[in-house]
């Protein structure tokens, strides 16, 4: 689930509230947004692709919280780590002809 | 378009879900002139089960040998239940749009042969293109607009209305013809992409007496790393799996069927090692979310165990939808359907059209539903969206304030999950189980009815009276097939030589299940009277 929206970070775009499919996000007029609906996070990950200044980040454990520490994220590289391997860049797909994927299909194990 | 009180539209053609059989459907009416609208529930981009995920998709030109060996395939898994022209319109009409996608500049990855590979998508990019070909093609779109009642006139499908999620204010679109591709259901689970994914266009449709089919095979679930929600299964292929003892577990063939079957006498852990060093960097690069789980949490799972679950996906990546025929028209003049919404039995057969086929499905029924609607709807000319268009039914909701309906209307999805989700109720079936179940899930449709979603604090009454409506066709389908076949496996009947036939399903208070031919479908053409 959603576990950080860094104040230090974000620059109030509300790309994410907007992006977000499952309506965490909620805007606040003359601030940034808050996580208003944790509960209803589906875990997908996008909203760190759409946020244009690396200020989100979804822990990978959907039914529970974990407490986590900005600057410990940001030590362990994981803040904007997906966005870049995506190759995603100011919320725009940038990446999507570096898509390795073709490789799974090399040796004929997977089959459409 | 952003929130507005009592937004009120019209449109020759509506699309409900903005996956991509609604991005295709809107596309091709557009194309075709028509004024369309795109309702989605959550964001055009990011939301449905092809959004969060990657999508391998079928790409084989009419008459190769790879189509004909895609059809072989099919075939082989659909166990009688496939429908060989289908198939190849399917993979046709796949190919030629994955051919107008390259001439639009989508960025389809150059394979180390030096050709195009253009069988697998990233479901967030794919969507980001297309959202942004819907807007420069003069579609609308409403993001964070849930539908939840369809208008009706005479019998026809005459639009939709629903709610901004923001502001709780409701909105209508009258339309000359409307798209249900609002993806299928997975009750909730957890699976990756499908938290939007509660069955409300199902609901919907059989509200205004569309039939649905394939709701029996159902028994689908997706391998994820315990406690997360990325089902990407394509992994495992590459997976050695160890059983609650830590033994190595040497069965092959299904491997759901062998992760259920051992996840019921103790925890399984897999390990990637089979994957060899070229290919675990072409995941990485391909399709970083499978390693999120892992690096998250400081696991190699190259080399070190990891604890795997399943999670249910049931119509999502199963079989079962609304009954469509070719030009994706429903039972009901003017309602189309698509994508996983629609039944994927011609496709898929009985068993799950995993890795391929739901992607080329979604895409090409979008492209015949959006057609098909934009037709319809030139057919009726131009008062089509002044007609005196009423809600389609009045079976949801008494209009009366319950106390402490959030937390009752969260106990009832909870109870409609017992009936769906653990493996001995939907992996494996039983007759005695089903029929439990069967009486639970009437007794919880009465108790879902008494809430209405247009209220404060009863936003989620439509969501659970779509699941609660689509767990009964599930059981209602299973208990008609005594008889495993597929992804419906019955611990109490084997497979039989039975000629293969088709389940139908439909209903809400009433709820009923039928044996049917398999060519027993909407009408082809389905135009309204001139
Ligand atoms: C993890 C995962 C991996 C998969 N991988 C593959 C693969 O590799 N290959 C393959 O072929 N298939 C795959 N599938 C299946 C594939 O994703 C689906 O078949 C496909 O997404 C169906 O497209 P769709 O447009 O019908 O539905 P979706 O993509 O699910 O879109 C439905 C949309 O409707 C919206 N909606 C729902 N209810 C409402 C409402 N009431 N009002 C308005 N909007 C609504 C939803 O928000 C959503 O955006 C996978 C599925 C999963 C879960
Ligand atoms: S992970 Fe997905 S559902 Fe959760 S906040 Fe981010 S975008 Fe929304
Ligand atoms: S997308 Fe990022 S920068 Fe923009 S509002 Fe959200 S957290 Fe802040």
């Amino acid at each position: 689930m959603i576990e950080l929206l860094s104040a230090t970070r974000c620059i109030a775009c509300n790309l994410c509230v907007k992006a977000c499919p499952d309506h965490v996000f909620e805007a606040v007029e003359n601030s940034i947004p808050v996580i208003a609906r944790k509960e209803d996070c589906q875990t997908c990950f996008l909203c760190e692709l759409y946020c244009p200044v690396d200020a989100l980040y979804v822990s990978p454990l959907r039914d529970r919280d974990e407490p986590v520490s900005e600057a410990d994220l940001a030590d362990r590289g994981l803040l904007g780590s997906f966005r870049q391997r995506m190759g995603w860049d100011r919320a725009r797909p940038k990446g999507t002809h570096r898509d390795t994927s073709y490789r799974m299909f090399e040796d004929d194990k997977v089959k459409p | 378009m952003t929130a507005q009180a009592d937004t009120k539209l019209e449109a020759d053609v509506v699309v409900i879900g903005g996956g991509p059989a609604g991005c295709w459907a809107a596309l091709t009416a557009a194309e075709q002139g028509a004024r369309v609208v795109v309702v989605e529930k959550g964001y055009v981009g990011t939301s449905g089960a092809t959004a969060a995920g990657n999508t391998t998709i079928i790409d084989a030109a009419p008459g190769s040998v790879a189509q004909f060996e895609a059809l072989e395939r099919r075939r082989a898994r659909g166990a009688g239940l496939v429908e060989e022209d289908i198939v190849t319109r399917v993979l046709d009409e796949t190919h030629r749009q994955l051919d107008r996608l390259t001439d639009w500049g989508y960025g389809f990855p150059t394979s180390d042969n030096g050709l195009l590979f253009r069988g697998s998508m990233r479901g967030v990019d794919y969507l980001y293109f297309m959202r942004r070909k819907l807007l420069k093609a003069g579609v609308t779109i409403l993001d964070h607009a849930p539908a939840d009642t369809l208008l009706a006139h005479d019998g026809a499908a005459a639009g939709v209305s629903g709610w901004w999620r923001g502001s709780g204010e409701r909105w209508t679109v009258h339309a000359g013809a409307v798209v249900i591709a609002s993806g299928g259901c997975a009750f909730l689970s957890g699976a990756l992409g499908t938290h939007n994914l509660t069955g409300d266009g199902y609901l919907m449709a059989a509200e205004l007496g569309a039939r649905l089919a394939g709701m029996d095979f159902t028994g689908q679930y997706g391998i994820a790393p315990k406690g997360s929600s990325v089902t990407k299964g394509i992994v495992y292929f590459w997976a050695t799996l160890f059983d609650a003892d830590g033994n190595r577990i040497e069965e092959t063939g299904d491997r759901q069927e062998i992760v259920a079957r051992h996840l019921l006498r103790g925890p399984v852990r897999a390990v990637l090692d089979k994957a060899p060093e070229r290919l675990r960097e072409g995941m990485r690069h391909g399709q970083p979310n499978i390693f999120l789980p892992f690096d998250r949490q400081g696991i190699d799972p190259f080399t070190q165990p990891f604890e795997v679950t399943l999670l249910y996906e049931g119509t999502v990546r199963g079989v079962g939808g609304i009954l469509i025929g070719q030009d994706g028209a429903t039972d009901l003049p003017g309602l189309y359907a698509a994508g996983d919404a629609a039944a994927r039995e011609p496709m898929s057969g009985a068993t799950s059209g995993g890795g391929g086929p739901n992607a080329s499905w979604a895409l090409a029924t979008g492209v015949w539903a959006g057609g098909g609607a934009a037709r319809f709807a030139r057919s009726l000319g131009p008062l089509a969206t002044r007609r005196p268009a009423r809600a389609a039914t009045e079976t949801l909701g008494t209009n009366v304030a319950h106390a402490d309906a959030r937390a009752e209307i969260a106990g009832i999805i909870r109870a409609v999950q017992d009936e769906v989700l653990p493996l001995d109720r939907s992996f494996y079936r039983s007759g005695a189980r089903l029929a439990v179940s069967a009486r639970r899930l009437d007794d919880l449709w009465q108790a879902v009815r008494r809430f209405d979603g247009r209220l404060p604090g009863q936003e989620k009454a439509h969501e659970a009276a779509a699941m609660t409506a689509t767990a009964r066709w599930i059981v209602a389908s299973a208990q008609a097939r005594p008889e495993s076949r597929g992804i419906h496996r019955r611990e109490d009947a084997t497979s039989t030589g039975e000629p293969p036939r088709r389940i139908h399903s439909g209903g809400l208070g009433r709820v009923w299940s039928r044996w049917s031919h398999v060519t027993d479908r909407p009408p082809l053409e389905s135009l309204a009277a001139e």
